[in-house]
C-alpha cells in the first residue's frame, strides 16, 4: 500500500490532483483510493486530500493514514499547516517554495533531518498556464522522486485526464508538469 | 434517443459518479429534485448528461426537497421512470412524502448520501438519515463501497418496478466516505445495463384516460388498515424479487450479493455487525486481528428493509459474542440496529454475549485501530461468557469513556 496525503488550500486543486492521480493509476491494473476531508470549508481554506495505491482491493476508509509522501501545494502551508502529522520515518516531503531547499530548511529545522524535496510549483503554473495552479506541476514532481511512472508515459495519460480542456491548456500543463520534472530538488 | 456514453471497463469514480452514471444508464424519465450536500453530485452529474445528450429526459427544478418527492409521486402516477437522491435535512423534509410514494405503491428510486442530522449543522457522514426512514414502507438496500452503489442504483429500478413489488426503493451510501471518495468500479456498457434494467412498464398511469383511476384516496377504519397490511406483505414478499434480481445479476457481471452479507464467518468466534463503509474497514481490522489469533467475522444487512431477520440469525448462529455498531445518536435507546439484530438472533439456541457501540457521528474517523479495539473488547466477552462492560458504549469519542445500560443481570 502506498499512501499521499496532499496538503492545499481549498481552490488549488489538490482534490482534482488525487482524483487525475487515481485515475491515471486506475488504468495501470492498480486498485486506488482518493479523497479529501470536506467541510465547510471556502476557497483559500486549508484542507488535506489523500490517495491510497495498492494491489488488491482497498478495503479500509479510515481517513487515519501514515503517509509515504506528503505533497505540500500552498508555500504557508509548510510553515503553518501540521504537515509532519503521522509521519513515519521515511517519508517524502514535496514542498511548493518560492525558496531554495537550504533557505526553506533554515526556516524550518524541524524538516531538517527529513527527505524533503523543493520546486515552486505556484511560478511554473503561473509562467506555464497563466494561473497559480499548482495540482499538475506537483505530480510532475511527484513522478521524479517517487519514480511512479515514466514522464513521458505519465504526460501521455494526463492528456486525458485534461480532456475537457481547450488543447492551449493542456499543452501547458503538460509544459508545466515537465519543468516541475526538471526543477524539483 | 440519448447518445452511447462509452465507459472503460475499470472507471475510477466517486460513490456519486457511479450512482449518477447507474441513473443515466436506467434512462430515468424523470429527475425531480433539491441539492443538498453529499447528494449533490448524483443529480448535478445526472443534469450534465440530460444536457449534453446522453439521457432522453426531464430534470425538475423543486424548491425543496418536498417538493422534489412530491414532483417525484406524481410523475411516478403519470407513468414514468422516477428517480431523486438527497441527504439529512433534505431527506427529513421528503419524509412525509416518502409515505405517499410507498402508500400509493409508486416505484420511485431515491439515492441517499448518508449524512448526519442537525443540530449542531454537519455535512459529514452518519446513519441518522437512514434510521429517520426506516419505516416508511421503503425497500432499503445498502452499499459498502462504490461498486455496490452502481450495482445497487441498476437493481433498484428492476426490484421496484417489478409487478411483484410495485415500491420505492432507496439506496443508501456513506456521504463523503463514499460518496466523495473515488476508488476503481467496473460498470457495464450502455446496452447492456439497460437490457438488465429494462423498459419502464407503467402500471395504472393517471395519464390512461381509458381507465381512469385514484391516487392518494382516502381510508378511514374501513379499509386503511388493510392497504397497510397488504403494503407490508409487499415489502416482506418483495425478497423474493430482491434475490432474483441479484441472481441475475451475479450471472451477467459475476457480483454475488446477499440479503445478508457474511465475511469470515466460517470459523469466527466473534462478530461484528454494522453498516455502510465500516463493513469493509471492518474486514481489514479483522485481517489484521486474525494474525492475532482473535477470530472475528463480519456481518452485514445488504437489505435493510425488508429486514432480514432469519437470515440475520443464520449468520450469527455459531458466535460466541456480538458487537453492533450503531452510526446514529440512539435518543436514549440502545441502537437501532443492535435491537433489531438481537430480535433476530433471540431465538436461535446460542446465546452469545451481545453488546452495542455508537461511534462515528458527524463523519468522526472511524479508524481500524477503534474497530480493532472493539473487536478485542467482543473477545473478552466471549472469553468471559459474559459482558465485561455496560452493554452501550461510544467508540471514537473524545473525553471521558462513556457508556450506558450497565444491566446488573448481565454480571
Amino acid at each position: 500500500m502506498l499512501e499521499i496525503r496532499w496538503h492545499s488550500r481549498a481552490g488549488q486543486g489538490a482534490v482534482t490532483g488525487a482524483k487525475g492521480l487515481g485515475d491515471i493509476v486506475s488504468d495501470t491494473g492498480k486498485q486506488v483510493q482518493a479523497f479529501a476531508f470536506y467541510g465547510s470549508a471556502k476557497r483559500g481554506a486549508a484542507m488535506s486530500a489523500y490517495n491510497r495505491i495498492d494491489d488488491k482491493p482497498i478495503l479500509n476508509h479510515e481517513k487515519f493514514m501514515i503517509p509515504d509522501y506528503v505533497l505540500v501545494l500552498d508555500p504557508a502551508l509548510a510553515f503553518i499547516g501540521n504537515i509532519t502529522a503521522n509521519e513515519k520515518e521515511d517519508t517524502k516531503y514535496i514542498i511548493t517554495t518560492h525558496l531554495s531547499k537550504k533557505e526553506l530548511l533554515e526556516k524550518l529545522p524541524n524538516l531538517d533531518e527529513k527527505r524533503v524535496y523543493t520546486l515552486d510549483c505556484m511560478k511554473i503554473s503561473q509562467e506555464t498556464i497563466g494561473r497559480a495552479i499548482p495540482n499538475t506541476p506537483m505530480l510532475g514532481a511527484l513522478m521524479k522522486v517517487s519514480g511512479m511512472f515514466e514522464i513521458d508515459y505519465f504526460k501521455n495519460a494526463i492528456i486525458k485526464v485534461l480532456s475537457k480542456f481547450p488543447q492551449k491548456i493542456v499543452d501547458a500543463n503538460l509544459k508545466a508538469i515537465q519543468r516541475a520534472y526538471e526543477e524539483v530538488v | 434517443m440519448s447518445k452511447e456514453y462509452v465507459l472503460k471497463e475499470v472507471e475510477f469514480w466517486d460513490g456519486a459518479m457511479a450512482s449518477s452514471q447507474a441513473l443515466r444508464q436506467a434512462e430515468v424519465d424523470i429527475m425531480a429534485a433539491y441539492p443538498i450536500t453529499p447528494s449533490t453530485p448524483i443529480i448535478q452529474n445526472y443534469a450534465d448528461y440530460l444536457s449534453n445528450g446522453y439521457v432522453d429526459g426531464e430534470y425538475i427544478r423543486t424548491e425543496s426537497e418536498h417538493a422534489a418527492m412530491s414532483a417525484c409521486v406524481a410523475a411516478s402516477a403519470a407513468g414514468a421512470r422516477v428517480t431523486t437522491a438527497t441527504s439529512s435535512q433534505g431527506f427529513a423534509l421528503m419524509i412525509e412524502v416518502l409515505y405517499q410514494a410507498s402508500g400509493m405503491r409508486l416505484p420511485v428510486v431515491l439515492n441517499v448520501a448518508n449524512r448526519a442530522l442537525a443540530a449542531p449543522l454537519n455535512v459529514n457522514g452518519d446513519h441518522s438519515d437512514l434510521y429517520l426512514g426506516r419505516d416508511a414502507g421503503w425497500i432499503n438496500l445498502c452499499t459498502f463501497n462504490q461498486q455496490e452503489v452502481y450495482d445497487m442504483t441498476l437493481m433498484s429500478f428492476k426490484i421496484g418496478e417489478h409487478k411483484n413489488v410495485r415500491l420505492p426503493v432507496m439506496v443508501h451510501q456513506d456521504g463523503f466516505i463514499c460518496s466523495h471518495t473515488a476508488q476503481n468500479v467496473a460498470p457495464l456498457q450502455d446496452d447492456v445495463a439497460r437490457k438488465f434494467v429494462g423498459d419502464f412498464e407503467a402500471v395504472d398511469s393517471l395519464l390512461d384516460f381509458a381507465r381512469p383511476v385514484t391516487y392518494g384516496a382516502q381510508t378511514e377504519e374501513d379499509w386503511h388498515f388493510e392497504h397497510k397490511a397488504k403494503q407490508h406483505k409487499a415489502i416482506m414478499d418483495s425478497i423474493n424479487v430482491i434475490e432474483d434480481t441479484f441472481e441475475e445479476f451475479e450471472k451477467l457481471t459475476g457480483r454475488k450479493y446477499n440479503a445478508v452479507e457474511s465475511y469470515m464467518m466460517e470459523d469466527a468466534e466473534i462478530a461484528i455487525v454494522a453498516l455502510g463503509t465500516t463493513i469493509e474497514s471492518s474486514i481489514e481490522a479483522a485481517r489484521q486481528l486474525r494474525e492475532e489469533g482473535i477470530k472475528v467475522g463480519i456481518v452485514a444487512p445488504r437489505v435493510f428493509r425488508p429486514f432480514p431477520y432469519d437470515k440475520i440469525a443464520d449468520a450469527l448462529k455459531n458466535v460466541k459474542a456480538i458487537g453492533i455498531l450503531d452510526r446514529s445518536s440512539p435518543g436514549g435507546a440502545l441502537g437501532m440496529l443492535f435491537n433489531e439484530v438481537t430480535a433476530a438472533i433471540y431465538t436461535n439456541d446460542t446465546k452469545p454475549v451481545i453488546n452495542n457501540y455508537i461511534y462515528g457521528l458527524g463523519g468522526r474517523d472511524t479508524t481500524i485501530a477503534d474497530l480493532k479495539q472493539i473487536a478485542k473488547e467482543i473477545q473478552a466477552n466471549a472469553d468471559a461468557g459474559k459482558l465485561t462492560t455496560p452493554v452501550q458504549q461510544f467508540s471514537g469519542l473524545r473525553g471521558p469513556k462513556l457508556s450506558f445500560f450497565d444491566m446488573e443481570s448481565s454480571k
